[in-house]
């Protein structure tokens, strides 16, 4: 978190808007296949992801949309019938390389999942719980960790009277923004979010989807939803997914207003998923 | 079903449902099956309660601060428990931790770090076959290799190594019941953020399944408390005057005493064996109401 205040403070004293838009990209994915056992889930996926921008991934249920941000951060290695082909690279480094630490990737690219899963333990214990992996055992630095990541995910007014307070205590809503703190306070590079409002009502999802606008400052987030009035309002790209394979990737505008592709543009008014 | 709702588009479909009304029928069938479930509860509580009355109405008499302090004697009236109820108690704070560290680190490597193949499919297979193994086959298994092999002799550690195999399945298929009850997200959870699967083993898994583990690891013990066969297998005395000293001493424990006890003539010596039967059984009683205890405790919803 300090580093991300640093980039805050950098942006207010020059320029905004050339080093946010640096035109790097976080993620390069090159001919991805998945299969789960016989079925294969992913086909030949390609797709850079820039730096710093909120990538949204559309597509009906069963498209592949979940598997594809899980296996960003090799959680699908979590399922033993998995087998992947082709290659994942994060910051030019090949994730699925032998030697390529998992945890480390893990370290730099958080995960907020569908539903909100804080640990049944204290706010304050919930937003720690990355650092002290980490190796934080500092009680003033991981206070001000604490304060950071809830100031960052517009958790702390609610709750900074009583952070020993059971996590399962939060309405949902809450819950799901404590779940975003606890993953900036490993200080990420890329957040990932799988269908991070689905569970919750319009008002938690206005709130979630704000600062999602907020969070762009500072993070490169991938997003899954499969509310295409979501992907409009919060992302500058998208990717259509169908049947495990990219039918469309390109900037927001253009998907929502002139798709390339009949099909995406069927998705887009609703005709089909 | 097509045919039929067009065909009552006329009539109400209350009608079709409520016609030739196989109600009685039904009701008495239900009335049938709540009599059988409800008389195979009263019969074995009734069977329960009258072994519970004949044993303190035969045991209670003999229940004195004297039983607590002789050790086994020729005279049923200087008969005491001294030296089983020791042995008991050594024994469980053997087997306890023996068997918690075998059974849970069984547990946890089958659940969190093994991958599913043919292997681990045959191990898991054996182990819920081992919880049906006979209990002398353990005994027999003990007095083989402790015994014998290893030359522990009739000893504590013996014992104590042979009960722990024989409860040892029980934990570890109760030990991955309660693993299994973590939430997949609360482990996705910690490993997104990096965690190793033993930081989040530690962190995140054992502290939402430790009431289970803790309460099928003294159930599993209050099995071994009660268990004869084994140890009269590998040669635990029926008749010591004296007080383990180590783990390498021999011992008695509280139902070989009973068993003996009951196998006398003397009807004397029948009424110290209920008598042990009884601390026997609150010693049962005390350990299960631990483990429910620790249940209600620490459960947590999630």
């Amino acid at each position: 978190m300090l580093a991300s205040q640093e980039k805050n403070t950098e942006y207010e004293d020059n320029t905004t808007i050339e080093t946010k838009k640096t035109g790097n990209s976080v993620y390069k994915v090159d001919q991805l296949n998945l299969w789960y056992g016989e079925d294969q889930a992913l086909k030949n996926i390609e797709l850079d992801i820039p730096e710093q921008e909120v990538t949204a991934i559309i597509g009906p249920s069963g498209c592949g949309k979940s598997t594809f941000i899980k296996t960003l951060n090799r959680l699908t290695e979590m399922i033993p019938s998995v087998k992947t082909s082709g290659g994942i690279y994060y910051r030019n480094q090949d994730i699925f390389d032998k030697k390529y630490k998992v945890e480390l990737l893990r370290t730099k690219v958080g995960m907020v999942f569908q539903q909100p899963n804080p640990f049944p333990k204290s706010i304050y214990e919930n937003i720690v719980y990355g650092p002290k992996i980490h190796g934080i055992k500092d009680k003033k630095v991981l206070d001000e960790i604490v304060e950071n990541s809830l100031k960052g995910a517009a958790l702390w007014e609610e709750v900074k009277d009583d952070l020993k307070r059971n996590a399962f205590g939060l309405s949902g809503g809450q819950q799901q923004r404590l779940c975003i703190a606890r993953c900036l306070a490993i200080e990420p590079d890329v957040l990932l979010m799988d269908e991070p409002t689905s569970a919750l009502d319009p008002i938690s999802t206005l709130k979630i989807e704000e600062l999602v606008q907020e969070l762009k400052k500072n993070y490169s987030i991938i997003i899954v939803t499969h509310n295409m009035q979501q992907a409009g309002r919060i992302s500058d790209n998208t990717a259509f997914f169908l049947n495990g394979e990219v039918v469309e990737y390109d900037q927001t505008d253009k998907i929502f207003s002139s798709p390339d592709d009949k099909r995406t543009e069927d998705y887009i008014s609703g005709r089909f998923g | 079903m097509k045919e039929v709702s067009q065909e009552n588009t006329s009539g109400t479909p209350t009608e079709y449902l409520s016609a030739p009304s196989n109600l009685p029928k039904r009701e008495w069938k239900n009335r049938l099956f709540r009599t059988i479930f409800a008389t195979a509860v009263i019969f074995s509580l009734l069977m329960l309660l009258i072994l519970i009355i004949r044993i303190i109405t035969q045991g209670i008499g003999s229940i004195d601060w004297q039983l607590f302090t002789n050790f086994a004697s020729r005279h049923p009236d200087e008969a005491g428990l001294k030296a089983p109820l020791i042995g008991t108690i050594w024994m469980m704070a053997l087997t306890g931790p023996i068997s918690f560290v075998l059974g849970v680190g069984t547990a946890i490597y089958l659940e969190e770090y093994a991958k599913p193949n043919r292997f681990t499919t045959l191990i898991q297979t054996n182990i819920s076959n081992l919880a049906g193994v006979p209990s002398v086959v353990f005994g027999l298994l003990g007095l083989t290799l402790f015994v014998r092999e290893l030359s522990m002799g009739r000893s504590l550690i013996a014992g104590a190594l042979t009960m722990s195999l024989l409860i040892l399945p029980i934990i570890v298929v109760s030990s991955q019941e309660a693993l299994r009850a973590v939430p997949a997200e609360l482990k996705q959870a910690s490993y997104a953020m990096g965690a190793t699967t033993w930081q989040t083993i530690f962190k995140v898994v054992l502290p939402a399944s430790v009431p289970g583990i803790l309460t099928g690891t003294i159930l599993a013990l209050s099995r071994a408390i009660g268990e004869t066969a084994p140890l009269i297998m590998i040669g635990a005395l029926t008749y010591i005057a004296f007080l383990p000293e180590s783990i390498m001493s021999q011992f008695t424990v509280m139902p070989i005493q009973i068993f003996n006890w009951t196998n006398r003539p003397q009807e004397e010596f029948h009424m110290v064996a209920a008598a042990g039967i009884i601390v026997l059984l609150v010693m049962l009683l005390v350990m299960n109401s631990i483990a429910v205890w620790i249940r209600n405790k620490f459960q947590r919803r999630f």
